[in-house]
């Protein structure tokens, strides 16, 4: 284990986290403002990828297969609002879930009927497929830095929108007290679908940037699920700067995780056990993290203020 | 009105008894059960189509009998295969059950086939204990032994004198199965072994690890989506001077994904959509023509799977009570395989030729594997010894 190596690991998981961040902060819109659990977070993020590995063979070009992508999830997500989710938001939670679940699988259904089972291809864009030598023998693609840098922009857009406009300012409102702000003569239904079409444009993004280095699969959007949970857990559910510190958190404590704790076990252990164990531990990590955070604060790192 | 319910219910059950016991003879009922929900449904998917053209090619009648297929989707769940294979066998009355993909539904559902007596065929999963131990007289793979294809990858790699490498696999039992297998013949140092999770999607860290180690040889087992996921961020990585030697990860279900990324890279199996006999152009032109993607070994599987339902039915003559008789004309094998040699071991395994095999993309811009050269000759899995069978 070398500096530069640990350095390299710190970084990779720098990349995750922002990675991360990418599907998380839709879901922490949502689910704060409305108080909606959207498990279709998931799938919104799949159906951004697809677009764009469609869009991107009508085009022929990635710039426009992304720029062209983003009102699409935004329309598919709004098409969602308006049938589905809309009816659910007075309901219990568990009903939420039920319904975006049945999202789930329908929609995995459906992305395997229009476009096959099998995973497909989007490669990287020519202006962006360089790489860097980061350390010897290992090179980072300069796309990834792409993504680090989109994620960075949309981390600081968003929260200059929270923070600094007038409809930010209703969507902090909302996720404070949503009955109050509908008192004071606010139309409620506007902000809910503005706020929604906006995090399943987020959703779309994150697919969009992430399809070319990862597989475009039915599927593909439940794991990434599980983690933006645990991160909007971790970060308080509401939150953008939450989310952000979660996510990288999050990142970080996965990518070490995988690259050192069977090496650390190595230390007191035999090496078939450390390698028996050590990868079980690792994946186990986030969620241990999980665990602490909410035993110390149950509400998350950075609830939005007035939150239960 | 009761009277009227009573005789409909008796002659219903006249029909369905009479029905099935003059239908039987006539008729050959084949069951497939494979995975066709969920991201793994593309290998189910070449299985099914393998096997029906297989059935297309025998004049849409295997051994001479008329064959109907039903398709159950195992959806990759043990249980709902075990439930599935029941139905075949006990309500479709299937004379063979072919499939699965994976082993740990073939796991679930071998015993409750062969102890009703129902012919079992693997077109794809291979484990262990089916060839040793729990090894059954209604039990045969036109597959592989689960073993065999990273073997050929280590003894590459011990024949080609790499002194060091570097192992990766998912963190479950095939995982460890193939990271076996590679060991088995490979005697050079192990730089590391790394196993993650099931289903991971970034594998920066790993790959980090691997240019910290410097190995001679790379050997990875990395199914399905994240095969494609590994190749890709391998390549972009910039690694790709470090040889590539996998199991299962760069695949025909897998390289319409990983396109040019996957080109150069090695894997080990039986067969690649270039063998160069008679039977395998025919299969391989005809599988292009009728569905429009390239055949993998899941469908190559599948496919000399009917061939050999085909002989055997038609060694005994369409009489497929005899199960003794049915069993020793499947023994025999009297099929050409698309791959060239094939016969069958004491414990229904084959005994077959393995290849290192190279990615590569073909004129027309689709890719496929390529034969590079023969690894194993004649080669029998190592567990045969501990089957009863004779």
């Amino acid at each position: 284990m070398s500096t530069s190596l640990l350095i390299v690991q710190f970084f990779n998981g720098l990349q995750l986290g922002i990675l991360l961040f990418l599907v998380a902060a839709g879901l922490t819109l949502v689910f704060g403002v409305m108080d909606f659990i959207n498990l279709a977070h998931g799938v919104q993020y799949m159906l951004g990828a697809y677009f764009s590995v469609t869009l991107y063979r009508i085009t022929g070009s990635f710039f426009a297969s992304v720029l062209l992508a983003l009102p699409a999830s935004m329309l598919f997500g709004l098409l969602l609002e308006v049938l589905v989710f809309r009816h659910l938001y007075e309901r219990d939670h568990l009903e939420q879930v039920l319904a975006t679940f049945g999202i789930i699988l329908f929609l995995n259904q459906g992305v395997k009927i229009v476009w096959g089972a099998a995973p497909l291809n989007m490669p990287i864009p020519d202006a962006l497929s360089g790489s860097v030598p980061l350390m010897d023998g290992l090179r980072y693609p300069v796309y990834r830095f792409a993504i680090i840098g989109a994620g960075v922009a949309v981390a600081v857009a968003l929260y200059l929108f929270v923070t600094s406009t007038r409809i930010g300012m209703l969507v902090r409102a909302g996720a404070t007290n949503a009955a109050m702000v509908s008192a004071l003569g606010v139309d409620i239904k506007r902000l809910f679908m503005i706020v929604f079409g906006f995090g399943a444009m987020l959703a779309g993004f994150a697919g969009v940037m992430v399809a070319p280095i990862l597989s475009v699969e039915p599927g593909m959007g439940d794991q990434i699920l599980i983690l933006a949970f645990v991160v909007i857990v971790i970060g308080g559910i509401g939150s953008i700067r939450g989310a952000f510190v979660a996510a990288v958190l999050v990142g970080v404590i996965d990518t070490l995780g995988r690259s050192f704790t069977t090496d650390m076990l190595r230390l007191f252990l035999s090496p078939s056990a450390a390698r028996a164990i050590g990868p079980a531990l690792a994946s186990m990590a986030i969620y241990l993290l999980m665990a602490v955070v909410l035993a110390v604060r149950p509400a998350g790192l950075f609830p939005a203020k007035g939150r239960a | 009105m009761r009277m009227r319910h009573c005789l409909a219910g008796i002659s219903l059950l006249a029909t369905s008894v009479l029905g099935s016991s003059a239908g039987h003879a006539q008729e050959l009922k084949i069951g497939i059960m494979a995975v066709l929900s969920g991201p793994q449904a593309v290998l189910g998917g070449q299985l099914r189509d393998g096997f029906n053209l297989g059935i297309k090619h025998a004049g849409g009648k295997l051994g001479g009998l008329a064959t109907t297929v039903t398709v159950q989707d195992d959806e990759l769940k043990p249980d709902v295969a075990v439930g599935k294979a029941k139905q075949l066998i006990e309500r479709d009355k299937v004379d063979f059950v072919v499939g699965p993909v994976f082993s740990n539904i073939l796991m679930a559902i071998s015993k409750p086939i062969t102890e009703a007596g129902v012919f079992l065929i693997s077109p794809n999963a291979g484990p262990s204990p089916l060839a040793g131990k729990g090894c059954s007289p209604f039990f045969f793979a036109t597959s592989y032994q689960n073993d065999q294809p990273p073997e050929v990858l280590g003894k590459y790699a011990q024949d080609k004198g790499f002194k060091k490498a570097f192992l990766l696999a998912p963190n479950y039992q095939a995982g460890k199965d193939m990271i076996g297998g590679f060991k088995k013949h490979f005697k050079g140092e192990i730089a590391d072994e790394v196993y993650t999770p099931l289903g991971q999607l970034d594998f920066s860290a790993e790959l980090a690890k691997i240019a910290a180690a410097k190995p001679d040889a790379f050997f990875v087992f990395m199914p399905g989506g994240m095969g494609v996921n590994l190749v890709k961020q391998y390549r972009q990585a910039g690694l790709d001077n470090i040889p590539f030697l996998s199991v299962f990860t760069v695949d025909e279900a897998t390289l319409p994904a990983q396109q040019d990324a996957a080109v150069g890279f090695y894997s080990g199996m039986t067969w690649a959509p270039n063998t160069d006999t008679p039977e395998n152009k025919k299969f391989v032109a005809d599988f292009e023509k009728e569905y429009g993607y390239v055949p993998g070994s899941y469908a190559m599987q599948a496919y000399d799977a009917a061939m050999l339902i085909d002989s055997a039915v038609k060694a005994v003559g369409g009489k497929l009570d005899n199960k003794d008789a049915v069993r020793a004309a499947l023994k025999k094998a009297d099929f050409k395989s698309v791959r060239g040699p094939f016969k069958f071991n004491t414990n229904g395994f084959p005994i077959q030729d393995f290849y290192l095999v190279k990615v590569a993309k073909r004129p027309d811009g689709k890719f496929e594997t390529q034969i590079v050269q023969k690894i194993f000759e004649s080669y029998g899995d190592s567990h045969a010894k501990d089957c009863e069978l004779k």
